[in-house]
């Protein structure tokens, strides 16, 4: 049966983490923007401490639950750690969009680990969450010469029988939370390397890189237009040794690239989630825009006609519709994800939607607010440049319309370049 | 617990009205629009469907109860057929959902058996007025209280079978409130105009109305004297307008890839090249966007939630832009062939540049 009932266990989820947000992120949100690059630690301190009471934070949900006792009465519930993952993001998003990129506990790197690991591999490298420090992940993709077309990826790992080690090299950027990962606590970041570079795409395999390993070196890190709190590196790979068993997947070659798109499946997860933290930003400008118009008195006339709205009134409702057309997508998605439905269509949906509708309702929101718009005396200047990495990063929106297209046209990638 | 899978009844209830939209009422829309008729025969089949019948309970004989949500999936179904013969199934919904929605107890017992319990028959509404601001919370159009009789004077326009109608509620101003007033189709004072001819839906027969001191008793003011809100009813026509869009958007944009992965052009499908994907992919996302909402309004209406009424409105308020949006680009894909008439696209934005202006034309 249709429904559209946040479930329970989601909105107690949502309250606290909107105490949280109120009052770990938002007081510090303009000085952690001003002073890229520091960590906030106090934070992420209190967010590794209470995981556990908030439940998994992890953008791996756990996929097998501690054993229980099977209680035959019981009637059994529908997955919901997707969804719930959705709304903490979402309202930490809200809080603010860089600091949430600094919650410890598991993100990208988790996320791969979790989609296509072992079960030792998954043992291995999640437990580390869970110890008395709070432990950062990230995911190193991009290259300078390849971004989303990773079929350009050109860094390599070769195996060295003798040592039964993989021997990574090659050079990664716009890491996010890289450092945090490798410098800052006892982390991993997940890479993206080719077995044989002629082999296109179906060389390219994932790989863990502990921190601490000799030949992975974060090398730069870049100032942005937003999200600062979050630092993004670039690593270079220097002869950098791991164990053989730190490869995701298959170490053998085949014809097909069925390891990759395995791979790629991360996605259909990671994307939905980029999408709610773009939903929280947005509604927090969008939040800020309702206030200052009620304080003025000004009340939007929801059903009169739209030859008789003021312009104001046309484009907040504008920002209403688009911003709640987002957030289902975007549910829609992560549901379908908990569910174990394939979901690369409306996953890639809902991230193109959320990137693009952040992007315009902040946006705008500077725009009607005039000077208090523009001011950093308020947050919504900031908002307006966190809100646009989600319209670029974990795909940009092109790309992830460019999935969709292939996805309705039933078009492989050579059909649709 | 969220959840996007309809009922059993309900997916058979969409199985269907989709056979009926895709078996019966696509191939026959075009000659319905050329010749401005609505085939009888289409329009008692829809009916026969049982869509309206179905959401009346059996104490006024119909055999299921009201549920909005189960209305929006079988109206986009319907639309997705044609929305001019969709909008002739529906035309009684105008006089037996007001009733329902915001009658009293009485007038239920008394006026809704008489519609649904025999073939499709006109009854209907009358509510938008000639001027480019109407507005349904502010008529001209007037009620006013003679002793034991109401009187009702002013002019509609865009009345769905008024030459026929056997039944209609007629929406007027009362001490500053719109009100709707029970109505029977041969009441005196009533006097029929021409039929309207509109940008799109030729098929819809629609009539100007003049009231001149048109007498009805005092009691068939829905619910009574007493009077009713019109919130009820203004979410019914929100999401009724928005199932219907999302219906009509869907059929363009299917039509749109059929086309776009059948033409060559440079040695390659059309579809193949980034600017049409692109927009068939924008196109796929938002109709998918405006579904959810629409879907959502109704269960809230549904389920009686606070903001139910907002988020119709809202819902309607984005299917109005994304509607002409996918048609608009579904004619601009097929390019010249887009523009004429052999291909239904050009239709499907005529119609779908007609739902700001619908107001009132559609209730579920």
């Amino acid at each position: 049966m249709i429904s559209f009932e946040m479930p329970k266990p989601l909105v107690q989820t949502r309250n606290v983490v909107e105490t949280v947000a109120k009052n770990m992120m938002r007081p510090v949100s303009r000085e952690m923007d001003e002073n890229e690059h520091e960590i906030p630690w106090a934070y992420i301190e209190f967010m590794h401490t209470a995981t556990k009471a908030l439940g998994s934070s992890s953008m791996a949900p756990d996929e097998e639950p501690k054993e229980k006792k099977k209680d035959p009465d019981k009637k059994k519930r529908p997955p919901i750690n997707y969804q719930r993952l959705m709304i903490m993001v979402e309202t930490l998003s809200w809080g603010d969009a860089g600091i949430y990129l600094c919650t410890p506990g598991g993100m990208l790197g988790a996320a791969a680990v979790s989609a296509a690991g072992t079960p030792e591999q998954k043992k291995r490298f999640l437990s580390r969450f869970t110890g008395k420090e709070p432990v950062f992940d990230a995911m190193a993709m991009t290259e300078p010469q390849a971004g989303s077309d990773t079929s350009a990826i050109r860094a390599t790992a070769v195996l060295d029988e003798e040592t039964n080690e993989w021997v990574l090299n090659g050079e990664k950027i716009f890491v996010t939370a890289g450092n945090k990962a490798l410098v800052d606590s006892d982390g991993f970041i997940v890479v993206w390397a080719s077995l044989d570079l002629d082999a296109g795409r179906a060389g390219i395999r994932s790989f863990v890189i502990e921190a601490g390993t000799p030949g992975c070196k974060v090398t730069k890190m870049e100032e942005k237009l937003g999200i600062r709190a979050s630092d993004t590196v670039s690593i270079v790979l220097q002869d950098c040794r791991i164990p053989f068993e730190n490869i995701l997947g298959s170490p053998t070659i085949e014809k097909s690239t069925k390891g990759y798109k395995g791979a790629m499946q991360t996605f259909d997860a990671t994307r939905p989630i980029v999408a709610a933290s773009a939903l929280g930003v947005a509604r927090a400008a969008l939040e800020f825009v309702e206030e200052k118009l009620s304080e003025e008195g000004l009340e939007i006339r929801y059903g009169i006609p739209r030859q008789k709205m003021t312009h104001l009134e046309r484009e907040v409702i504008e920002m209403e519709t688009q911003l709640r057309q987002a957030w289902l997508l975007t549910v829609k998605a992560l549901w379908m994800a908990d569910n174990k439905q394939s979901n690369a269509l409306i996953a890639s949906m809902s991230k193109v939607k959320a990137g693009k509708v952040a992007t315009v309702i902040t946006q705008k929101a500077v725009e009607l607010m005039g000077p208090l718009g523009y001011s950093r005396e308020f947050l919504l200047e900031k908002w307006f440049r966190d809100a646009k990495i989600n319209d670029i990063f974990e795909g940009t929106g092109q790309i992830n319309l460019l999935i969709v297209a292939r996805n309705i046209l039933g078009y492989r990638g050579s059909q649709l370049r | 617990m969220y959840s996007f899978t309809p009922t059993e009844e309900q997916q058979m209830l969409i199985d269907a009205v989709n056979r009926y939209a895709e078996g019966d009422v696509r191939p026959a829309a075009r000659e319905a629009e050329e010749s401005t008729q609505l085939p009888p025969e289409l329009i008692e089949k829809g009916w026969e469907l049982g869509v309206l019948q179905a959401s009346i309970p059996e104490d006024y004989d119909g055999f299921g109860e009201y549920s909005a949500l189960t209305g929006v999936l079988a109206a986009e179904g319907l639309a997705y057929g044609d929305l001019a013969i969709t909008m002739g199934v529906m035309t009684p919904n105008l006089y037996v959902l007001p009733i329902l929605l915001a009658g009293s107890e009485e007038q239920k017992k008394n006026f809704i058996p008489p519609v649904i319990e025999m073939e499709w028959k006109a009854y209907t509404a009358a509510l938008i007025e000639p001027a480019f601001d109407f507005d349904p919370q502010a008529l001209e159009t007037t009620a006013t209280k003679k002793g034991k009789d109401i009187l009702l004077n002013g002019e509609k326009i865009y009345v769905p079978f008024a030459a026929d109608a056997e039944g209609m509620i007629i929406y007027a101003d009362l001490d500053g409130k719109t009100q709707g007033f029970i109505v029977p189709g041969d009441s005196a004072g009533l006097s029929v105009g021409e039929r309207q001819e509109t940008l799109g839906v030729h098929a819809y027969p629609l009539y100007s109305l003049k009231l001149e001191d048109v007498k009805i008793p005092a009691e068939n003011q829905l619910n009574g004297p007493e009077g009713h809100g019109m919130e009820a009813i203004l979410a019914s026509w929100y999401i009724a307008l928005a199932a219907t869009a999302v219906g009509v958007a869907q059929a363009a944009y299917e039509y749109a890839i059929d086309y776009a992965k059948d033409r060559e052009v440079f040695g390659v499908k059309v579809a193949q090249k980034q600017a049409i994907a692109f927009m068939l992919a924008e196109m796929g996302t938002d109709i998918e966007a405006v579904r959810l909402m629409t879907w959502e309004a109704a269960w809230m209406l549904d389920e009686k939630k606070d903001e139910a009424y907002k988020h119709a409105y809202l819902a309607y308020s984005g299917a109005v832009d994304m509607v002409m949006m996918v048609t608009d680009r579904a004619v601009q894909i097929l390019g010249g062939h887009g523009y004429i008439r052999e291909h239904p696209v050009e239709l499907w934005m005529r119609n779908g540049r007609g739902f700001a202006a619908f107001t009132g034309l559609a209730m579920i």
